[in-house]
Parts: structure tokens; C-alpha cells; sequence
């Protein structure tokens, strides 16, 4: 296992660790935006879909293994971002950007923190209570989602985390596959194309529904 | 000090001298190879290449370089190509054609024994290169594509776009790199070799100064090699990089090396004129430009027409008319000097009137703009970086420079000087290229010498030689370490108020108007005052800041000119004493009637090996005679 | 002649000036007046240089060697770009034309813990020998090697290791890029021996052997922002990376070392 522990430990082999786990995350993202979907349906085929995941052994490992996953990524992040600025003690008086740095690729540290606060909150307020709070109890998770939803204040924080998201993964994708070694003329075009639209759509799709309940509460729709 | 010049060229017949000396040479036995130690100076092609070689073989190496890296030796920089007797175009080429195009190349002043075994080596070469995956031109096949190079009748250059030098170096760095990992070589960057150190009369170490932190050391060992290339930069402007320097060799020169045929000075014909007084090097373009590319200037003087409006009629292609067979393509030393003569008569064109017109107006008609881009574009990039000027719109203009140095110190067959033990290879040394050297063939002999000829000779050196043990607190080593110090003291100590490279400019404004391309005995009688009186005000005007310790460059400038200052003066001693035109040095007095150089077998068919006897002493000539047997002499002909 | 010579431009710098590793440095003021516009960068250098001297003091020291983009020696940043505002060419190259009159430019040396200033503009860069030594190469001794032709080398890869080969190892990569990461460097000659034949029997052995003394040389890590191909004076494509990439991952989990 020593090798494994080299490979991780190396600079490529942080960004590998960096990439799977980004990739596992941005995967689990479609899982869920399957899930969230049902808020549209009605309330029972939520809070079914919600239990059968609930109860399922393999969404329990995976769930596990996000968890795994998120702190393997958040650290690796910060540990890099730490390795990255001691590289460079001494800054530039005057430093202009070339290539394709982009406001998403320079903001990575950033983003990614707000989201990983926004996730802290997100978790306490439903998967804790799914799994050991007021859900667990008997309560409807369709009314937990909606209701919280539907505060105002929540929403807005969804929304900006939502964009955010959005931020981070329009560089964490595309660079997750070359970080991989996944580099062709003929198929990276396409990589960055999907995974841009993925990027934006995804996120998108999550900052729908608390738009779509604060909406609703207020009457809008 | 009687000094024979004894070549040691093997008997036998010239295609079996170099193997029957192979197996004559005494063998190190392999187990005692670690035991052997030794200094290599350079590390561009020779250097990097002898070095790896050597450590690869066994012997515990040192490599020394001015660089903060190896890989940044001038060699780099060569555009064009490496020749080798491949025949792979099946148009006629061997070993035997190449012996005699280099021999006849250089206008019979070069060792015959050697250039044949060069031309035998060249093979090797381009196989050790590509195993080492120097990306060489390919053909679709995905074989070695060949080019012609420099007027060659047939097409042997293997290259590798504009930078065929870069690869070849960096073959050889990574061979040498590859050693420094495993640990059988010692590399010392950003050092300079100031002394030579000797023990019992053979060569055994030197002194070096650190340039980042301004130590000086001596290190020794069991045989020191020189690689440390041309001192084209005694005419200060020339295609040399910056800290190109004849340092290594002058020191070596004083402590008993011959220095041969310093007057050997190749000047490449297409060059980037010179813009103005802040010049501090010239570029220099391939001459593959000349493939296509037709040289002219206006018939009238002073025609201040753009080039373009000025017609055909009132155009000069000096060189087309001159030498109708091959026009455009005369070698490097007959395009240069005819570029001078109509700028002397003052047809030269741009603003200082010293640079003729290079016109691809015609190859664009004739093979259209995209071919010519294709051919050359960058080439047209790099001019148009520097000049400002579209070369595909207007002509460009070129003027010779000072480019590459056929002489250097004297080696016998062994490539060892007249100090025993001390090996020279690569440009440093005098012996391949006579009074001329072809295209694409500075890089061949390079790596000839320290690829495959060296790591032979050195080893039948050590096997043979007696030498005692001896490390730095040797007398010897003192001695020469307080040589090194006490220059450097002199240098800081003369306190003036005039820059090292003003005083250099000057040196390099009298070798370039009188040691240049065409030469007169008084001429170089006015030189050789003016270099003297020049390194007197060196002594008393040169300002040297700062200190000894870490790095200060305007000390290494000043150690180089003073060297330079000394070597200039026998590079005038010996364009004077040639009585003769051949290859590079051209006397004016001695041309025939429609101003061809005009060569004289009779009394100068030999190598010019001067011995030093001290800085107001006049060197004393020592004469190899060169025989010519596969080769008989001939008058050069491009008409 | 054409756009050869316009008028002298007039030129405010502010350049970096640290005596020694130890010492502390600052930025330090020069005016230049009047320079030609057909003067290099280095030229321009070279005159403040001369007026220093002129005036007994130190000179800026700066690495140079062949001054026509090919040694690698020099560099800085100019103005906050390596190797100055134009691409594809390296400090030596860059004439001053390509400046306006009035004009005030920063002159800096490359930034990076693993090239640490020497002095003035100098930097060491020594670490870029040693990932080179832990693998850049074949080894192939000398004397060993079969015909030339024996081995044929597609032309497409053959261009395409030249590309990579290009590379002059002057560092601008790792100072323009905001990791200071030596990612297209070691990538750059990783690259061209992986892409040749003759280059496949150590490949991934030297793709780890090459990181591992990349990673210990203390450079930050590739980010994928592609600076380093945007400021490369060789343009040098950052795909490359993506290439050790995958032979460093293939090596490891191969266990070739």
C-alpha cells in the first residue's frame, strides 16, 4: 500500500485525489437532482423515493463514501491551495494573467468554501433530520423541504450557493478529466462543452426549487 | 623549449588509420577505470558528449560549466543541420565523398587523417542521436529526411527544423544528466576555468571561480579535456552568445599549449545587419536562405528608391554574375567577402550603408507565397522580430559576421595538445576544418570528438601515463590559485571609470576593420599597435564595481577581454605571417587577377602552431607540415 | 526603410535589485532617455548597465547568453508578463518598439521557492537540471545504438515530440504560473520521449522518476489554468501535461519503479 500512499502524497496524485473525488461529487449531484425532482410530483412520491434511498444498503455505503469524499476533497483543497502559496513566497509587484485563467479557475478556493458551509447547513437541516432528527420521528421530509424552502432568507443562500456551485465546478469538471490524463483534440472540445453545460444546468435545476417554493408561498404561482 | 609537433597520425592506408589505431591504443583495464579521473571543461557538444561518454565507460568525471546549466552551452543555437555519410537519398554520397568535400571544404589546410575520420565517425553520430530521441526531420515513411546544405553537391544534413543544434545538445545533456543522477559525474555550474593546473609537466587540474559565489578552487585530476569552444568574440560583435570567451584556451595557451592557425576566422555570409552602437550581438539567419533567396544591390549608389520600384536593370546580382555555376550558393567565405567589396564601394544599402538586399520577390513568383512560408517562415518571424521589416514585402538585408573559428589549440591525432594530458575537442581545438569550414559540420565534429574519438584516446593516455598522486594541496595547485586570485585583485584594483564592454567594442571595431574579412599587411601591422595600445588603457582605464565574492559580471567581462586583448594580438601575428589567401583569411596581396584568393601550397601548406614565450615576447612559430595524399590540392573554383 | 527606425522613446524602470539570497531587495527607479526602438530589451539593460558602470556602481545583473531566444538563459518579468507583453518570444527577443514613448515597466525576477533569487534578476535554477537528471533522457550509451533508419518514427509524432522539444528550460512557465508549478517543463521533455519509440521502454518510469524530483524541488501544483502555455516563448502546448498526467498514474499503479 505504500505505492498508493506515494501516488496520493505526489502532486499529480493530489490532483488525481482531487478529480476522482470531484467527479464522485458531480456524479451524486445528477442522484440527487433525481431525487429533488419528486417535490414536483406530490408529496407521497418524495417522501417514498426519500425513504427507499433511505433504506437502501448501497445508498448507505455510497452515502459513506460522499462523506469520505467531501472531506478528502476539502482538505486536499485547502492543502494544495497552503502547498501552491508557499511556492511562490515572495508575490509579484505586478502580475498579469495569460492562458485560461478565468475567474472560475482563480476563485476554486472560494467557492469551494462557501459551498462546503452551504453543505454544512444543508446537511444539518435535512439529511440530519432525516436520519436522526424530526424525519426520523414520523414527520413528512416533503413538508420539512418545502417549508424551509419557502423561507425567504433560506432560498436566497441556496440560490447564491447554487451559483456558486455553478462557479466551481465550470473549471473543477474540465480540469478534473485532465488532471485524469484525459487530453485528445478530438475529444476534449466536447469534455469541456458537456461538462460546462452540466456545470451550469445542474445547479440550475437545484435553485429552481426554492425559487419555484418561495414562489409559491408567496402566492406568485 | 623545444617543442616537435608530432602529429602521431597512424600508418596504414587513410580508411584503416583510425580503426588499426583503435586497436593500437592501450587499453584501461575496466576495473581500474573508476580510479581515472577526469576534468571536462564545457559542456556543450564535445564537453557534454565526452563527458557522458567517459562517465559511461567508468571513469569518474567532473564537468564544468559558465552556465547556470549545461544545457545552455552556445552549441544550442546552431540552426542548420549535422552532416553524415548516410547516402540515404542514394545520390552518391560516402565517407570517402565527405573526407574530400571537408578537405577541399577547407581549402587544404586541415589534417587530412583527422577530417577522414570524422567523415567515418559521422554515421555513428546520427545513430547515437536518434537512439537518445533527438526528434530528427522524417520523410512520411517515418525515415531520416536529408536536406542540402551549404552548396553540398549531395544531401547528408540531418536536422531538426531551425534547431537542430538545441536537439543535439540536448541529446547530449541528457546523456550527461543522466550520469550526474547515477553519480559518475561531478557538475559544477556557473564555474570558470582561470588557470590551468600542471604536475610534472602534464596537465592536471584547474583553478575555476565560482560566479555565483565568487570561490576559487582548484581541482585536480588525471587528465583534463577543453571544450570550451571559438573566441569569436574578440571582434566583440559576432553570432557567439554573450559570454562566449577564449579564456580557457589562452590560459592553457600560456602554460604551454600550441594555438594554432588563430587567423581562421569563419564570417557567415546572412547575417542580421548591425541597427546601431547599442548592438551587443548579431543574429545570424540560415544560409538555406540562400537557396532561394537572390542577393543584389542597386547599380547606382545611394539609390534611395524602395527596393521594390528600383528594376531589374538597375540591380546588381553581384554574385549570379560572378559565379554563374553557382550563383547564390558560393560558399560562406566567397559570399562574405563579395558583400564587403560592393559595400566598400559603396553600394551597401540601409541606413549605415553596410548590408546588401536578400530578395525572395522571385522565389515568391515562382513557388508562390505559401511554399516560400512553408520553407522559411521562420526565418521571415525572426527577421521581422528584429528589424521590424516584411521580408515577404520588401528584401531583407544581410551583412556578414563573425560566426565560428576554425583555429584553436593545437591537437595531434589523439586530440591532445602539447601539454600532456590536456585534450582539446570540439571548436577549441584547430583540427578539422583547415582554413573553412563547410555547413553542418561544427555540430559532426563536436560530437565525433567526444562521442567517439576521445573516450578512445584518452584512455590509451591514462593506461600509459605515469602520474603521481596528487589533490588540491598540492604546491602546483596553490601556485595556480594565486595566479587566478591575483588577476582578479589586478582587475578590481585598476579603479577606472570606463565600462569593460566599451573598451571590448573598441577591440572588436579594429579586429573587424583590419583582421576581418579581407586583410593587408599594413593593415594588420596598424591592428597589432592599436591592440597593444588598447589592453595598455584596459590596465589603467577599465572600472571594475563591486567585489570578488558572489556574482559580478562586469568581472567576468573584464577577465575574458584581458584575455582577449593578449589573443587578439597573435590572431594579427599569425593573418600576418600567412603570406597566402585560403579558405577564411583573404590577403589582399595575394589575389589573382579578377580578386580570387590565391592560395600558395608551396610555402604555407601547413598548420601555424604558435608557442607562448610571455606577454611582451612575440610567440614562436611552429610549423606542421600537412601532406596531402587522398586529396591533391586544387584551385577552388565556383565560377 | 520602412518601420525600422521611429522616433527614440523615453522609458521609466522600476527593477528589481537584491544583492545577494540573504539580503533583502527592492525595487529600484531608473529613467531612460531617448532609447532606440531597434535596441532589445537586454540592450536597453545593457545602456542602464554602462551608465552604472560609468558611475562606479553595481550593474544589474541578469542571465544572458545568446540573446537570440534559443539558450534560455534570460528572463523576467516584464510589466507582470514573463518575457514581456508579446507571445512566442523570450526577454532577449523582445524588441522596444514594441513599447510607447513614456512608458514605465517592472522589471522582476522570476518568483518561485524552488528558483530562488541569486541576485538583482538571477534566479537559480538548478532544480530544473535535477528532474531532468532523475529521468529526461534514453538511456541509450554511447555506442550502442542500431541504425538510425532502423526504427521508423511516425512523422506526425515526430513533429509532435519536436514540439515538446522546443522547449529551453528558461522557467517562464513556472513564474508566470500562479502555483509556480513546473508542470510544462517536466511535461515538455517527458512528453517528447514518451511520443517517441525509442522513448517507450523507460516511459513510465521516468514520468515518476521526473515528478518525484519535481515534487521534492518544492514547485506548487498544476491548477489546469494553462497560464504556463500562454506565456511559454516557445509555445509549448499544455496538452502535454495531460500526457505525464496519465504515464506518472499509469506508472504508479504499474509499480515500475
Amino acid at each position: 500500500m505504500r505505492w498508493l500512499f506515494e501516488l496520493l502524497s505526489s502532486s499529480i496524485g493530489k490532483k488525481l485525489l482531487m478529480a476522482l473525488t470531484g467527479l464522485f461529487l458531480f456524479s451524486f449531484l445528477v442522484v440527487h437532482l433525481y431525487g429533488n425532482l419528486f417535490l414536483f410530483v406530490s408529496e407521497e412520491a418524495f417522501n417514498e423515493h426519500a425513504h427507499s434511498f433511505a433504506s437502501n444498503v448501497i445508498i448507505r455505503t455510497i452515502e459513506a463514501l460522499l462523506f469520505l469524499a467531501i472531506v478528502a476533497h476539502a482538505f486536499t483543497g485547502l492543502y494544495l491551495a497552503r502547498q501552491n502559496r508557499l511556492a511562490r513566497p515572495v508575490r509579484y509587484r505586478r502580475h498579469r494573467a495569460a492562458g485560461t485563467r478565468t475567474l472560475a479557475s482563480r476563485s476554486m478556493l472560494i467557492t469551494g468554501s462557501v459551498v462546503f458551509i452551504f453543505l454544512v447547513i444543508h446537511l444539518r437541516g435535512f439529511f440530519y433530520e432525516t436520519r436522526f432528527g424530526s424525519v426520523y420521528g414520523g414527520e413528512s421530509l416533503y413538508v420539512l423541504v418545502t417549508e424551509t424552502f419557502a423561507i425567504p432568507g433560506y432560498a436566497a443562500l441556496y440560490v447564491v450557493a447554487m451559483i456558486l456551485l455553478a462557479v466551481h465546478l465550470a473549471h473543477g469538471v474540465q480540469s478534473a478529466f485532465r488532471s485524469l490524463g484525459i487530453e485528445s483534440a478530438r475529444y476534449t472540445p466536447a469534455i469541456r462543452a458537456v461538462g460546462l453545460f452540466l456545470a451550469v444546468a445542474l445547479p440550475a435545476a437545484f435553485a429552481s426549487m426554492p425559487i419555484y417554493f418561495v414562489l409559491q408561498s408567496g402566492g406568485v404561482i | 623549449m623545444a617543442i616537435e609537433l608530432r602529429s602521431g597520425v597512424p600508418d596504414g592506408a587513410m580508411a584503416e588509420k583510425w580503426s588499426r589505431h583503435q586497436f593500437e591504443l592501450k587499453l584501461v583495464n575496466p576495473a581500474n577505470k573508476r580510479r581515472y579521473s577526469v576534468i571536462v571543461v564545457g559542456s556543450g557538444l564535445a564537453g557534454a558528449s565526452a563527458a557522458a561518454s567517459l562517465a559511461e565507460l567508468g571513469y569518474g568525471v567532473s564537468c564544468f560549466c559558465i552556465h547556470d546549466s549545461p544545457r545552455r552551452a552556445h552549441s544550442i543555437a546552431a540552426q542548420g543541420g549535422i552532416n553524415a555519410a548516410k547516402n540515404y537519398p542514394n545520390d552518391g554520397d560516402s565517407v570517402h565523398r565527405l573526407f574530400y568535400d571537408t578537405v577541399k571544404g577547407g581549402d587544404y589546410r586541415a589534417r587530412e587523417a583527422n577530417v577522414h575520420r570524422l567523415a567515418e565517425i559521422s554515421n555513428s553520430i546520427i545513430d547515437q542521436c536518434v537512439a537518445q530521441g533527438v526528434p530528427f526531420a522524417r520523410e512520411y515513411s517515418g525515415l531520416l529526411d536529408n536536406r542540402s546544405f551549404g552548396g553540398a553537391q549531395v544531401s547528408r544534413t540531418f536536422y531538426a527544423r531551425g534547431q537542430t543544434g538545441q536537439q543535439l545538445l540536448l541529446g547530449a545533456y541528457g546523456a550527461l544528466s543522466r550520469q550526474v543522477g547515477l553519480g559518475n559525474v561531478a557538475l559544477h555550474t556557473r564555474h570558470e576555468m582561470l588557470e590551468l593546473v600542471l604536475i610534472d609537466g602534464a596537465a592536471r587540474g584547474i583553478v575555476t571561480r565560482n560566479l555565483a559565489t565568487g570561490a576559487i578552487d582548484a581541482h585536480v585530476a588525471d587528465a583534463v579535456v577543453l571544450a570550451t569552444g571559438g573566441y569569436g568574440n574578440v571582434y566583440f560583435l559576432s553570432t557567439n552568445a554573450k559570454q562566449s570567451n577564449v579564456t580557457a584556451t589562452w590560459r592553457a595557451h600560456r602554460n604551454g599549449a600550441l594555438f594554432a592557425n588563430p587567423c581562421f576566422v569563419q564570417i557567415h555570409p546572412t547575417c542580421i545587419p548591425v541597427s546601431g552602437s547599442h548592438q551587443s550581438k548579431l543574429t545570424l539567419m540560415s544560409e538555406s536562405l540562400r537557396n532561394d533567396g537572390r542577393v543584389w544591390v542597386p547599380r547606382d549608389q545611394g539609390d534611395s528608391r524602395p527596393p521594390a520600384e528600383i528594376p531589374d536593370a538597375e540591380r546588381n546580382y553581384y554574385l549570379e554574375e560572378r559565379y554563374p555555376s553557382f550563383g547564390n550558393l558560393v560558399p560562406r567565405d566567397v559570399a562574405s567577402r563579395a558583400a564587403k567589396a560592393v559595400c566598400d564601394d559603396g553600394f551597401g544599402v540601409g541606413a549605415t550603408g553596410q548590408a546588401v538586399f536578400l530578395d525572395f520577390r522571385d522565389a515568391q513568383a515562382r513557388m508562390g507565397r505559401p511554399a516560400v512560408e512553408q520553407k522559411y517562415g521562420n526565418l521571415f518571424q525572426m527577421y521581422e522580430q528584429i528589424t521590424g521589416e516584411n521580408g515577404y514585402q520588401t528584401p531583407m538585408r544581410i551583412f556578414p559576421a563573425v560566426h565560428y573559428t576554425m583555429g584553436g589549440l593545437w591537437v595531434d591525432y589523439n586530440l591532445q595538445s602539447t601539454v600532456p594530458g590536456l585534450f582539446v575537442i570540439g571548436e577549441a581545438n584547430f583540427s578539422d576544418h583547415g582554413a573553412n569550414r563547410l555547413g553542418a559540420s561544427a555540430l559532426m565534429q563536436g560530437l565525433a570528438d567526444g562521442y567517439f574519438v576521445l573516450p578512445y584516446t584518452i584512455g590509451g593516455y591514462l593506461a600509459e601515463a605515469t602520474l603521481p598522486p596528487a589533490d588540491g594541496s598540492h604546491a602546483a595547485c596553490g601556485d595556480a590559485v594565486r595566479t587566478a586570485t591575483g588577476r582578479l585583485e589586478r582587475l578590481l584594483a585598476v579603479g577606472g571609470s570606463t565600462p569593460v564592454d566599451d573598451l571590448h567594442r573598441e577591440l572588436g571595431q579594429v579586429m573587424w576593420d583590419h583582421a576581418g574579412m579581407s586583410r593587408n599587411a599594413t593593415h594588420l601591422g596598424a591592428a597589432k599597435d592599436a591592440v597593444r595600445v588598447l589592453r595598455e588603457r584596459f590596465w589603467r582605464e577599465v572600472g571594475v564595481p563591486g567585489a570578488q565574492a558572489g556574482i559580478n559580471q562586469p568581472l567576468e567581462r573584464a577577465g575574458r577581454l584581458a584575455d582577449f586583448l593578449e589573443f587578439g594580438e597573435l590572431l594579427i601575428d599569425d593573418a600576418l605571417h600567412r603570406n597566402e589567401s585560403c579558405g577564411s583569411h583573404f590577403r589582399e596581396e595575394h589575389q589573382t587577377d579578377d580578386n580570387e584568393a590565391l592560395r600558395n601550397d608551396d610555402e604555407y601548406a601547413y598548420v601555424a602552431a604558435w608557442e607562448y614565450r610571455g606577454e611582451d615576447t612575440a610567440a614562436a612559430l611552429h610549423r606542421e607540415p600537412l601532406e596531402f595524399i587522398e586529396v591533391k590540392p586544387s584551385v577552388r573554383s565556383y565560377k | 526603410m520602412a518601420a525600422a527606425s521611429s522616433a527614440n522613446l523615453d522609458l521609466t524602470l522600476d527593477v528589481w535589485r537584491q544583492a545577494s539570497p540573504d539580503e533583502r531587495g527592492g525595487f529600484q527607479r531608473y529613467e531612460m532617455a531617448g532609447m532606440s526602438p531597434d535596441m532589445s530589451f537586454l540592450e536597453l539593460l545593457d545602456q542602464l548597465n554602462d551608465r552604472l558602470e560609468r558611475e562606479g556602481k553595481e550593474p544589474i545583473a541578469f542571465d544572458h547568453d545568446c540573446r537570440e531566444g534559443i539558450c534560455g538563459s534570460c528572463g523576467f518579468l516584464i510589466n507582470g508578463h514573463a518575457h514581456g507583453p508579446q507571445s512566442g518570444i523570450t526577454s532577449c527577443q523582445l524588441h522596444l518598439r514594441s513599447f510607447r514613448s513614456g512608458d514605465h515597466l517592472v522589471v522582476e525576477p522570476w518568483r518561485s521557492s524552488s528558483l530562488p533569487v541569486i541576485k538583482d534578476l538571477v534566479v537559480d535554477r538548478s532544480a530544473f537540471d535535477r528532474i531532468i537528471q532523475a529521468g529526461g533522457f534514453i538511456s541509450a550509451n554511447t555506442g550502442s545504438a542500431p541504425d538510425a533508419n532502423a526504427l521508423p518514427v511516425s512523422r506526425t509524432k515526430a513533429e509532435l515530440a519536436m514540439d515538446a522539444a522546443a522547449c529551453i528550460g528558461c522557467g517562464a512557465c513556472v513564474a508566470t504560473c500562479k502555483n509556480a508549478s513546473a508542470m510544462l517543463f517536466t511535461a515538455a521533455k517527458a512528453s517528447q520521449l514518451a511520443l517517441l519509440p525509442q522513448g517507450q521502454p523507460e516511459r513510465h518510469q521516468r514520468a515518476v522518476r521526473m515528478v518525484e524530483a519535481m515534487d521534492d524541488a518544492g514547485f506548487g501544483n498544476c491548477t489546469n489554468e494553462r497560464e504556463c502555455e500562454g506565456n511559454c516563448p516557445k509555445q509549448i502546448s499544455f496538452s502535454h501535461i495531460a500526457r505525464l498526467n496519465r504515464d506518472y498514474i499509469a506508472g504508479k499503479l504499474r509499480a515500475v519503479t
